[in-house]
């Protein structure tokens, strides 16, 4: 009798030394999927009250998004955009912040990117465009760690500054495009000088898919490594969870504020640089596409984890590739994909809720069971 | 170009069709699954019911689609971005769409010279572009219409209707179309009245309410008494001028239900003619000319129908004048003519007629006129 | 230039103050009511926007503006409930919620607004206060919105209510210490929500008031951030509701300034302009806030103070 209770119960420490460690990280994956999905769920029962049927819905999702080449193609062709401006949300979250105005730092990295470019039509790509990809990411660390600095020194509600920021870039941008910086040959839409093919980035060979994909990808990889893998990482994590205990503990608030804000604004800088280099050749008004908002979006769903935003930007540009099919298919106007990304936003904060609740997650709990 | 290994069009058009045909009967795919007539797509920048620009090419979009054999497709608030390339192409991928109508003017460069060249048998008709054959591919078209002719002809009506002599102008952003579009409109109202002066009030954007509001106010404020426009929608700039007791004349299409006693005319798009006529082109397998412009005489823009406010004289005018454009060859820009920097623009004798391609790169406001280009 | 001359641009000014104000008005009010509870809403913004849609929906179906109103304020009460109800719960970050709902109000609203692009929708009317003035521009810059005057009338009865009666002392209470609040016996989630419930009433007026009276009509681009505006503008009133309401007058004047000096010939530089409200809203905010907690007139509870 004993002998056997004792076996049994190493042999169930053993399982819980294995498990435990997948069961602490499965919380992370499991809880945001099942937001993902009940998102879905309250949407789809919003599509079934008015008659139309979810499973075409989703069907024309995965042809139009995943289901052939050229619907990967077509994904992943806007991906690169988003997987820069989920950056600049997630960074400065990780220390708290909320900032919601990336799409100032892409417009005006693209300007500034297209100003570049114009001025150094003459050089080799080789010279032009490393400067030109550091013109737009400094200008765009210099226009979110201005929030950041605001946020530091002056207590200005980031969430806001950076919004307003945000209009307020769009309107420098059109000032600059449609006043000095304007190519007077191109009089209808006014743009900065047309690049030349030398000071444009092409295609990742195979496919129809620009550089900017690959370079999304690694700022994702590195951004994660900084995050969990350094100091700075591991001081910016105790700063995010409680500012006052990081500014006791001598942490150098300040400057990872800084620091992650213009890191975000850099990033979100190179989304406007690959804008203009790689698909517009020229900085205009169609710079402000609202990737900067569907960043927000996404990071919040990556719960700030860099390495989960890839995926989760594939899915999103996914959903906004087939946005066009579900138009002509199912007679739904374009803003389905707006309250679609609404419902699923609110899911995944309503996760948050959740966290801790669930004792399979908790493997110091599963000892107190009967 | 890089070499792409797999030929998109021919694999995934093929599938589309076969995966469509074999499976999805219930689905809504049976569109391309008959296999035969002519897919048309159309791409607008905004939604389809603005009672402006877009409006205007969605009513040329109905009257496609009225044709036998022809299935229209379309596609509402598209961004001038890599968007609108994926729109297009997936019309032509999963619609089978071999005529593709992207009607705003920032879908052509980059957008639809990217992608026309990978869909040599596709047709695309791009409004407003300069086409030109050394630098553009052969299955790329643009077409336009001269509406500034429109705007001359408002200005007319505008002339006889007003008291404080001063007209007004909303305009989204200083372009070539709309710096002619302002030009002829206060041309148009000096052709009865030499004192006329007109002013313009830029928005900043092609789409903004509360800014068209503000600056109708304002203009109204200022002492202008017959307004009109150049912006996406009109829609807020003919209720709030009309609401302001100011005149109207409309712009892109029929607003007379918006304002009904204060409209006097409008320069409107007759797309459904042009459409209609491309389309009939391409199902009697004719090539649509690469380079299309036309007037008033082509039926690519027609006038509003005159308002109650329009006096006889105005009238008589406006239809003398309409006549005279009729008949071709008509300049509303002619010399002597200075801009309002006070540089000579033409001199006595000179003239750019309406079929002048150096309209479409117009950069001055003329005397008279008051507000910059810049 | 008439015979005003230069004076036209502060007449203008003034009308713009008086006709652009209001959304920022009640949006504003809308948010003191919630932040003095202790919690803040950004979703105002989808909330102003589906406002918007809903008030001229219904007052285009039904042909009576003010139907259309009441319809604005139930659906605004309506998010704000949602946004109420889901911040009661444990954890959950009420800034994120208010972007969420600010995505899932905007498509909501696009949404259902499609068929409402065209039809033509009854104006509230308005009251013609610039009678006694024999020049045109000061009649037009007076001739203003009931619910301008409401917007005024409600900024006093708050900072009345606030200051004065049983509910406005609770909403305080509950906003300034959750822990003090719970010693009294109240309860702070239903408060709150119940704030933020009629915070969202506000909101949506202020979106009627775009729709069915200035600009006057529902687009997709009806709102340019008035609800987010809205709600810096409520810091820099120190949650003071009469201050807010001379706070969205300096607001609608600014916004008013562009294309008034268009109107009187300058133009250089006019996207600049333009960004005169923003521009204001973050000098503004910059000047106003502070990096120690003691924020005069802030409640103790309010995430964005801490």
């Amino acid at each position: 009798m004993t002998d056997q209770s004792v076996s049994q119960g190493s042999l169930a420490s053993a399982r819980v030394a294995l498990l435990a460690p997948v069961a602490r990280r499965a919380e992370a994956v499991v809880l945001p999927i099942a937001a993902l999905l009940a998102g879905f769920l309250v949407f789809s029962l919003f599509l079934l009250i008015q008659g139309k049927s979810p499973t075409d819905f989703f069907y024309l999702v995965y042809r139009a998004g995943f289901g052939t080449a050229f619907s990967w193609q077509n994904t992943l062709s806007r991906t690169a955009p988003l997987l820069f401006a989920a950056l600049c949300v997630a960074l400065p979250a990780r220390l708290g912040l909320v900032v919601i105005g990336g799409e100032g730092a892409i417009v005006l990295g693209g300007v500034a990117t297209g100003a570049l470019g114009a001025a150094m039509l003459g050089s080799s790509g080789i010279v032009a465009l490393p400067l030109m990809a550091l013109a737009g990411a400094v200008v765009g660390a210099a226009w979110i760690g201005a929030v950041g600095a605001m946020r530091y020194f002056r207590g200005v509600n980031e969430t806001i500054a950076s919004l307003l920021m945000a209009y307020i870039a769009i309107s420098i941008m059109n000032h600059l495009v449609e006043g000095p910086l304007r190519d007077p040959s191109n009089p209808n839409k006014p743009s900065t000088l047309s690049l030349t093919d030398e000071l444009r980035i092409g295609d990742i060979p195979g496919w129809d898919v620009h550089w900017g994909l690959a370079a999304g990808l690694i700022c994702c990889v590195l951004t994660w490594v900084l995050i969990e893998r350094t100091t700075w990482g591991f001081a910016a994590r105790i700063t995010g969870g409680n500012i006052r205990a990081a500014q006791v503990q001598g942490l150098p608030v300040g400057w990872l504020i800084l620091g992650f804000t213009a890191l975000g604004g850099a990033f979100a800088g190179l989304a406007g640089f690959f804008e203009v280099t790689a698909v517009h050749g020229s900085a205009n008004s169609s710079l402000a596409a609202g990737f900067g908002y569907t960043g927000i979006l996404i990071a919040f769903l990556a719960r700030h984890n860099a390495l989960a935003i890839i995926p989760v930007a594939i899915l999103l540009a996914g959903f906004e590739a087939s946005s066009g099919l579900i138009q002509r298919r199912m007679d739904l106007p374009d803003a389905t994909m707006l309250v679609l990304q609404g419902f699923v936003f609110i899911a995944i904060l309503l996760s948050d809720t959740f966290y801790g609740r669930f004792k399979a997650f908790a493997p110091e709990r599963w000892s107190t069971s009967p | 170009m890089p070499m792409k290994p797999l030929s998109r069009r021919g694999f995934l058009h093929g599938s589309a069709a076969a995966v469509g045909a074999a499976s999805l009967g219930s689905l809504p795919f049976q569109a391309q699954a008959d296999g035969h007539g002519l897919t048309v797509g159309f791409i607008y920048v905004g939604p389809k019911d603005d009672f402006g620009y877009n409006q205007a090419h969605a009513e040329g979009a109905a009257a496609v689609a009225m044709m036998d054999g022809v299935t229209v497709v379309e596609e509402e608030n598209v961004a001038e971005t890599v968007d609108v390339q994926n729109s297009m192409e997936s019309m032509i991928n999963f619609d089978g769409a071999s005529l593709l109508f992207p009607t705003s003017f920032g879908y052509f460069d980059p957008h639809i010279l990217e992608v026309a060249p990978n869909h040599p048998d596709v047709r695309f008709q791009h409004a407003a572009g300069l086409w030109s054959a050394d630098m553009h591919p052969m299955n790329v078209g643009s077409y336009f219409g001269y509406i500034g002719m429109g705007q001359y002809l408002n200005g007319i009506t505008a002339g006889h209707a007003t008291t404080s002599k001063k007209l007004g102008f909303v305009a989204a952003i200083p372009i070539p179309q709309v710096l002619l579009n302002i030009n002829s409109f206060l041309l148009g109202a000096r052709q009865v009245d030499p004192e006329i002066t007109c002013q313009v009030i830029f928005t900043g954007s092609w789409s903004n309410a509360v800014r068209e509001a503000e600056a109708t106010n304002a203009l109204a404020d200022a002492g202008c008494d017959v307004i009109t426009c150049h912006v996406d929608g009109p829609k807020v700039v003919i209720e709030t001028a009309a609401g302001r007791g100011s005149y109207v004349c409309g712009y892109h299409a029929d607003q007379t239900s918006l304002a009904p006693d204060l409209y006097l005319t409008g320069a409107e798009w007759n797309w459904a003619n042009v459409y209609t006529g491309m389309v009939q082109t391409a199902l009697d397998g004719g090539t649509i000319p690469n380079f299309v412009r036309g007037g008033l005489t082509d039926e690519f823009i027609k006038m509003s129908p005159l308002g109650p406010a329009v006096s006889d004289a105005s009238r008589a005018q406006f239809e003398a004048t309409k006549a005279e454009i009729m008949a071709g060859g008509f300049a509303a820009i002619r010399g002597p003519l200075m801009s309002n920097t006070g540089t000579q623009i033409l001199g006595a004798g000179e003239a750019l007629v309406e079929t002048d391609i150096a309209l479409e790169s117009m950069d001055y406001l003329v005397e008279g006129v008051i507000g910059s280009t810049s | 230039m008439n015979e005003l001359g230069l004076w036209a641009i502060p007449i203008a000014v003034l009308g713009g103050a008086i006709r652009v104000s209001t959304p920022f008005l009640f949006v504003s009010l809308g948010e003191v009511l919630t932040e003095r509870s202790g919690r803040i809403n950004l979703g105002l913004e989808g909330t102003l926007v589906i406002g918007a849609m809903v008030g001229y929906a219904v007052a285009y179906l039904s042909g009576s503006p003010w139907l259309g109103v009441l319809a604005a304020a139930a659906a605004g009460s309506a998010f704000g409930l949602i946004h109420g109800l889901i911040c009661s719960l444990p954890r959950v970050n009420d800034i994120a919620i208010g972007i969420a709902m600010m995505i899932l109000g905007t498509g909501l609203a696009f949404y259902f607004g499609k068929p409402f692009v065209q039809p033509v929708a009854p104006d509230l009317p308005s009251i013609p206060l610039g009678w006694w003035s024999s020049i045109p521009q000061v009649e037009a810059a007076l001739n203003v919105n009931v619910l301008f005057l409401i917007g005024a009338a409600a900024a006093f009865a708050l900072w009345w209510m606030f200051k004065t009666t049983r509910i406005g002392l609770v909403i305080r209470v509950v906003g300034d210490s959750t822990d003090a609040a719970r010693a009294m016996g109240l309860r702070p989630a239903v408060v709150r929500t119940l704030a933020t419930m009629a915070g969202g009433a506000f909101a949506g007026v202020g979106g009627a008031y775009l729709s069915l009276f200035y600009p006057g009509s529902w687009n997709e681009g009806i709102s340019s951030g008035q609800g987010l505006m809205a709600v810096a503008l409520v810091i820099f009133a120190r949650w003071n509701p009469v201050a807010c309401f001379g706070a969205a007058l300096l607001f609608g004047g600014a916004g008013a300034l562009g294309p008034s000096l268009q109107s009187v010939g300058i133009s250089q530089g006019y996207h600049l302009f333009f960004t005169a409200p923003y521009v204001l809203t973050l000098g503004v905010l910059i000047a106003t806030s502070s990096t120690t907690r003691a924020m005069t007139g802030a409640p103790g509870e309010l995430s964005i103070t801490k």
